[in-house]
């Protein structure tokens, strides 16, 4: 049984339709990357499936329990790691754990603290007050309480936004450990290198609807091709460049100050410049060439 | 695995409704001594002032009541409203809105049933703590202790969760926190003013004599006193006012806080 279905799920705010005849199916155990740009509709997706958006139409099914009806049960078998710190920042650490605990319905509420403490690393501060934690630190008592209850699936939405590096490759590091635990994983997230790193398979979102989906590896091979050359140079040169590629029926897009051919392996003679970067393609190539957005 | 159909036709689960007051005991421990300072300060300065200056140079007694107990008695509703109408209003705001604190609630098997239901329990019980402290305060200034002053909590507690839900629906009614001077403005302060807890009530014109009839502060005052210098039967009738007023509130409170958290 897949852990998540969801049947040409509609969710409409006004005149915008945020989640527009959504399919997403997300077999137990495995890491569902969602990947879009920004209004794709991945966090409206997040909120359907916890119950905090209704769906105007589809059939919506979560660890068996259909929603919106049976949602509460559902919500006791997931967790949920937000995209914005909602921590109480004036309790303790230990307090902070021992409400979700509860919330839960955990039978054992100091076990799953100490619990939940160890997988933060956050025994030694238990009693601080999360204003006194660290950044980092703060994120991964973010995630330590989506934990709490030891969920079979877990959502993350966009968990390492706006973070620095260091931060983000600590947290990568505690989600590859659940996934590796088999607990199921469906990440929203705007950053391919996340995607690629963490994801058994992706799925690209793009107006509220799933456009493509795969391994990331079968997703390059489809989209993207092998290489992909990157040209550096004034505008009227790229202009030229990309003119000659297109006309060869090569997919071209912008990358920052560069283009990109993405698939030149495929180009005659003449298509790729000599002094062009060619190098792997990527999730990126096929993240823009599919949704048409500037990957981050 | 199974779905466990029974699990969703439970509403108001204790242990829901438990969780959630346990994270408002856990950020009170954090201020809990300052609003403690606050409340018992407040009501001495008040009766030193109406006693020192009032009742020594204006007003002697209300009703053959000294006008120190008779303020001392009416500041057990300002007390009330102001521990659960403003917390309610601002703490609400405050957790929906710059906190996220409900997204992360409403996430865990918790409905906005249980979740509102929770916030006004603890302001109700807290308030009806809080609203106790003037009338301790006013036995210290020469009221006799009566047997039926043990009721005030309870009148207090219904008249708390009524603000309480008061508050949490106009946190979810109003776009801005600014639209709070609005809501002061219009309800608490005249509801406040107009209870009865500073003059009788029946000085005033009849219009608004009748309109302080639908006043639950004013019905508060009126029971406090009842405790202090002996009940009327009329009370009992006072009493089912505040809780018709405290259910219709949580009622309000569910259903305009379910059409601002769910989508």
């Amino acid at each position: 049984m897949a852990a998540i279905e969801l049947r040409g799920a509609v969710k409409r705010f006004g005149p915008i339709t945020a989640v527009d005849g959504l399919d997403l199916e997300v077999p137990e155990g495995i890491c569902l990357g969602l990947l879009g740009p920004n209004g794709a509709g991945k966090s409206t997706t997040m909120r359907l499936l916890t119950g905090q958006a209704i769906a105007d139409s589809g059939k919506l099914r979560v660890l068996g329990h259909e929603l919106p009806g049976d949602s509460k049960a559902a919500r006791a078998e997931m967790g949920v790691v937000p995209q914005l710190d909602n921590l109480d920042v004036d309790v303790t650490v230990e307090d902070n754990l021992a409400v979700y605990a509860r919330l839960y319905r955990v039978p054992d509420v100091g076990a799953a603290v100490d619990k939940a403490l160890d997988l933060a690393r956050l025994r030694g501060r238990r009693r601080d007050a999360v204003d006194k934690l660290s950044g980092g630190m703060r994120r991964r008592l973010l995630l330590a309480r989506g934990l709490v209850h030891e969920p079979k699936l877990i959502l993350l939405d966009e968990p390492t936004v706006g973070l620095d590096p260091q931060i983000r490759t600590e947290l990568w590091t505690l989600i590859d450990n659940l996934r590796t635990r088999g607990t199921t994983i469906l990440m929203s997230t705007h950053y391919i290198e996340e995607a690629e790193r963490l994801a058994d398979e992706v799925a690209v979102m793009d107006k509220g609807k799933i456009i493509a989906r795969a391994t990331p590896a079968e997703l390059i091979a489809a989209h993207a091709g092998t290489h992909t050359a990157e040209i550096y140079g004034p505008p009227e040169r790229l202009t030229e460049v990309r003119a000659i590629a297109e006309g060869q029926g090569l997919p071209v897009r912008p990358a920052g100050p560069a283009i990109a051919i993405v698939g030149s392996e495929r180009a005659a003679d003449g298509a790729v410049p000599e002094d062009a970067v060619i190098r792997a393609a990527s999730l990126e190539d096929v993240f823009v060439l599919l949704t048409g957005a500037e990957a981050e | 695995m199974s779905a466990q159909p029974g699990r969703r036709l439970r509403r108001l689960e204790p242990a829901a409704i438990g969780g959630v007051m346990s994270r408002e005991v856990a950020n009170f421990r954090t201020y809990w001594k300052g609003t403690t300072f606050s409340s018992i300060l407040e009501p001495i300065v008040y009766l030193l002032a109406f006693g020192l200056g009032l009742s020594a140079t204006l007003v002697d007694e209300v009703g053959g009541v000294p006008y120190v107990q008779f303020v001392g008695t009416g500041m057990v509703a300002t007390a009330v409203i102001f521990s659960s109408a403003l917390p309610a209003m601002f703490g609400t705001f405050v957790k929906h809105r710059f906190q996220n604190t409900y997204d992360a609630i409403l996430a865990a098997p918790v409905d906005v049933e249980e979740l509102v239901s929770a916030e006004m329990l603890w302001i109700g019980l807290r308030a009806s703590v809080y609203g106790c402290v003037p009338l301790l305060v006013t036995i210290g200034f020469g009221l006799d202790p009566a047997w039926g002053m043990l009721l005030v909590p309870i009148f207090c507690l219904f008249t708390a969760l009524g603000f309480a839900g008061f508050g949490i629906a106009m946190a979810a009614i109003v776009a801005k926190i600014d639209q709070f001077n609005y809501v002061t403005a219009l309800f608490v302060t005249p509801l406040f003013l107009v209870s009865g807890a500073f003059f009788p009530i029946d000085e005033l014109p009849q219009g608004f004599q009748i309109l302080a009839q639908l006043n639950p502060l004013h019905q508060l005052v009126e029971l406090v006193r009842g405790g202090a210098f002996g009940y009327e039967a009329v009370d009992l009738l006072r009493v089912a006012g505040l809780v018709a007023f405290a259910f219709v509130m949580w009622r309000i409170a569910i259903n305009r806080m379910e059409a601002r958290l769910i989508d």
